[in-house]
């Protein structure tokens, strides 16, 4: 079954900021979105000329190779659940190989996915990174091209498995920085739990295309703001950026 | 002579330097107006062309580079010369200590050693309070930082996870000071997860401490032990190093006609001459200076014979793209798996030279090699075997392309990592990167997280805003600043992403 291929963007053998820990990151090549705010487009499409195939057992290998100086695998994107099936027997694969088992096994998704799918994938997944990119339906469509429904349905799902370990939220300027959004944000996460970790991510323009460019980058201030009001209404755990670019 | 004065009198005016920071600067002129122990011709060209150098160490070694006294017996018998009785409080044992530095020469002035702290005052913890210890090891600090401003001065902990460690990491992070630089000696059978978690933390809040490799370090000593000090240097308890010559690898490709001619002829001439102006300074030391006719071998701080020679080299990365280039291989050093192999076959080469190579007076009978890590002028030119600056790969690249070159530097090497401040999220990633580069043989783990005011120049700490205030001819208290802001101009090691930059000693003074 280690055959088992997957379309791959890129590879990183060094991320502190996907996951916790020093985590192996596989970029997976896809995307169900289509966010103009994307800082990683390349990967949204099926093709990408640096894309290539990777199988199970060669992953696994790069993990062998890697390992002293990994706490996890990230799988990432792209949306990684479009490749459900490799992720699935990525993670079956380390949990059951003696030398790997204790690396943790990490999603970052846009919650695109039914409960059926969670139920499949959950069993070998450690935690997973969700961002929520609006909670305003429309305003949602308007930014990713769908609905906001299966994310929010995947947080409720993530979070009665005991396997959310990240909500996260994009701040645009004038987009997402209402303080409609964020009493949105504040009600949903209200109930979730409000020791739920909340990471708010700042728009910024490194890496997006042509339309976002032209969009406000999200200011520190702004960010620092918007925390102290998820703070304020009793959100214990929130993380915002060390860096703006 | 009409230069010499000038540069005296331009010492004495300075605007920027203390009186102390002054009176060091015109002993060291004074020292270099007497002439230089005696060479052969070979060797003293060789020097002139610097090819090989001396690390401006001074024209009459009167004393050796780095002194590592036994602290264990001072506190065990006090001290006859110093009238110090022996200590029996903690209170006493600190004390005791705060004099003792003063009396332990180096080639900065300063100590470069205090000692391996928390083995040396637990014993005198008992019926201490937490809070008490707190507050007397805080005080210690500042007193350090304050009177011995010299970010080369350099305190162990470890490898047990104990009190004063753990106090003393908690002092660091709150104090965030320059000196004393701090080494946590790490050994995964004794230390345990806990105190290397607090300790990779601190690494997060002020890029210190370093983290050492004890279990391969000891291996490298006998039962006496050993001490980091300075920056990364690691050297015999009771002893210390008498000098370090070091090579310049990039000046021994570019004598060579290609890859052979370099192993062959050039690289051993040059080893042998370096060699040879070891011996000769060694011997002034030991037979003219009159240096060992001193309390701290009468009182067995020290012992004669446990000096060694530490046999520095640098600029690996130039040498071998020079020798790539010479053999028209295109890979550059740190990213190509032929040109790090050619770096690895040169230090295995080096190693087995100076474990072959017999000297008088020196420990063991040979020198011990050392990835040293530049001078404060040094130009184009790579410290020790380090991938160059600002080209550096990602964390983990870094250590797997340099690993294999660590079991060759039983005297010390050092590459800093650098991390950008997200870590500051993710505390448990430095964790985690410490582990990894200690599992794949590195001796010594290092970083500085990129936001950080305190930050490392080579093995040093300084802070980057005393290099903007002494830069606006404000002066600094400390030692170390001067030499990060000649390295600053010099090397534009603010420009740098990494802002770490090539400079290990400042040799002298210069405008």
């Amino acid at each position: 079954m280690n055959s088992t291929q997957a379309t791959v963007s890129s590879i990183l053998t060094y991320s502190i900021v996907d996951g916790p820990g020093n985590r192996f990151v596989i970029f997976l090549q896809g995307c169900n979105f289509d966010c103009a705010c994307c800082h990683n487009p390349d990967t949204i499409g099926e093709y990408n000329p640096m894309a290539r195939q990777y199988s199970v057992a060669e992953i696994l290998e790069l993990l062998r190779e890697h390992l002293p100086f990994l706490s996890g695998v990230t799988v990432s994107g792209g949306e990684p659940t479009k490749q459900l099936k490799f992720v699935i027997e990525l993670f079956g694969a380390i949990k059951v190989d003696k030398e790997l088992a204790d690396l943790s096994c990490f999603i970052d998704s846009n919650g695109y996915l039914g409960e059926s799918g969670w139920e499949s994938v959950l069993p070998v997944t450690d935690g997973v990174m969700l961002d929520i990119k609006s909670f305003d339906d429309s305003a949602h469509r308007e930014l990713t091209t769908k609905g906001n429904l299966k994310s929010l349905q995947s947080a409720r799902i993530l979070q009665a498995a005991g396997k959310l370990y990240e909500l996260r939220f994009l701040l645009v300027p004038d987009k997402t920085d209402s303080d409609a959004e964020l009493d949105g944000l504040i009600e949903f996460v209200g109930t979730l739990g409000l020791d739920t970790r909340i990471k708010l991510n700042a728009f910024q323009h490194h890496g997006v295309r042509a339309e976002a460019l032209e969009w406000e980058k999200m200011s520190e201030e702004g960010v620092d703001r918007a925390a102290e009001r998820l703070r304020a209404a009793g959100i214990e755990n929130v993380i915002t950026p060390v860096l703006y670019l | 002579m009409k230069d010499t004065v000038n540069k005296l009198r331009a010492i004495a005016n300075d605007a920027t330097l203390s009186p102390a920071q002054k009176a060091h600067y015109l002993s060291l002129e004074a020292e270099n107006m007497l002439a230089y122990p005696v060479l052969d011709a070979e060797t003293q060209e060789a020097l002139d062309q610097r090819v090989i150098c001396d690390m401006y160490e001074g024209h009459a070694p009167y004393k050796p580079r780095y002194v590592l006294p036994d602290y264990s017996i001072v506190l065990k018998n006090g001290s006859e010369y110093l009238e110090l009785p022996v200590p029996e409080t903690l209170d006493e044992a600190i004390n005791t200590l705060m004099i003792v530095y003063h009396h332990v020469p180096s080639v900065t002035g300063m100590p470069v050693f205090i000692g391996h702290l928390d083995d040396l005052l637990l014993p005198f913890c008992d019926g201490v309070s937490d809070e008490d210890l707190y507050t007397k090891i805080k005080l210690f600090w500042r007193y350090l930082d304050r009177t011995l401003p010299d970010a080369f001065m350099h305190a162990n902990i470890g490898p047990t996870d104990n009190r004063v460690a753990r106090t003393i990491l908690r002092v660091d992070a709150e104090l965030k000071q320059i000196a004393p630089n701090l080494t946590f000696l790490y050994d995964a059978q004794i230390s345990g997860d806990e105190i290397l978690a607090i300790a990779s933390n601190n690494i997060v809040e002020c890029s210190k401490p370093h983290i050492a490799n004890h279990p391969v370090h000891a291996a490298a000593f006998d039962e006496r032990g050993y001490g980091i000090v300075s920056c990364y240097n690691v050297l015999p308890i009771a002893g210390g190093a008498s000098t370090l010559p070091r090579v310049n690898l990039k000046e021994i490709a570019l004598r060579s006609s290609d890859e052979k001619n370099f192993f062959a002829d050039v690289l051993p001439r040059y080893l042998e001459l370096a060699f040879r102006l070891a011996q000769v300074r060694v011997d002034y030391l030991f037979d003219e200076s009159n240096f060992f006719h001193s309390f701290l071998v009468e009182e067995g701080w020290i012992e004669r014979d446990r000096f060694t020679v530490m046999f520095g080299v640098f600029a690996m990365a130039e040498a071998v793209n020079e020798l790539q280039d010479k053999e028209g291989r295109e890979g550059r050093y740190g990213f190509d798996e032929e040109a790090n192999a050619l770096g690895h076959r040169i230090s295995k080469v080096l190693a087995e030279v100076v474990e072959k190579r017999t000297l008088n007076n020196v420990w063991r009978g040979h020198a011990m090699l050392h990835s040293q890590a530049g001078l404060s002028d040094d130009v184009e030119t790579t410290p020790g075997v380090r991938i160059p600056y600002g080209t550096e790969p990602d964390p983990v690249t870094h250590v797997q392309a340099l690993a294999p070159h660590h079991e060759y530097y039983p005297s010390g090497i050092s590459e800093i990592l650098t991390v950008d401040e997200s870590i500051k999220n993710n505390p448990e990633a430095m964790l985690q990167l410490c582990k990894g580069a200690l599992d794949c043989g590195f001796r010594e783990f290092t970083v500085n997280v990129a936001s950080n005011d305190l930050v490392r120049v080579t093995g040093y700490m300084i802070r980057l805003s005393d290099i903007k205030k002494f830069n606006e001819q404000q002066g600094s208290r400390t030692n170390t600043t001067v030499l990060g802001a000649e390295a600053a101009d010099v090397t534009g090691i603010l420009d740098r992403k990494p802002r770490v930059v090539g400079n290990e000693l400042y040799p002298g003074y210069s405008q």
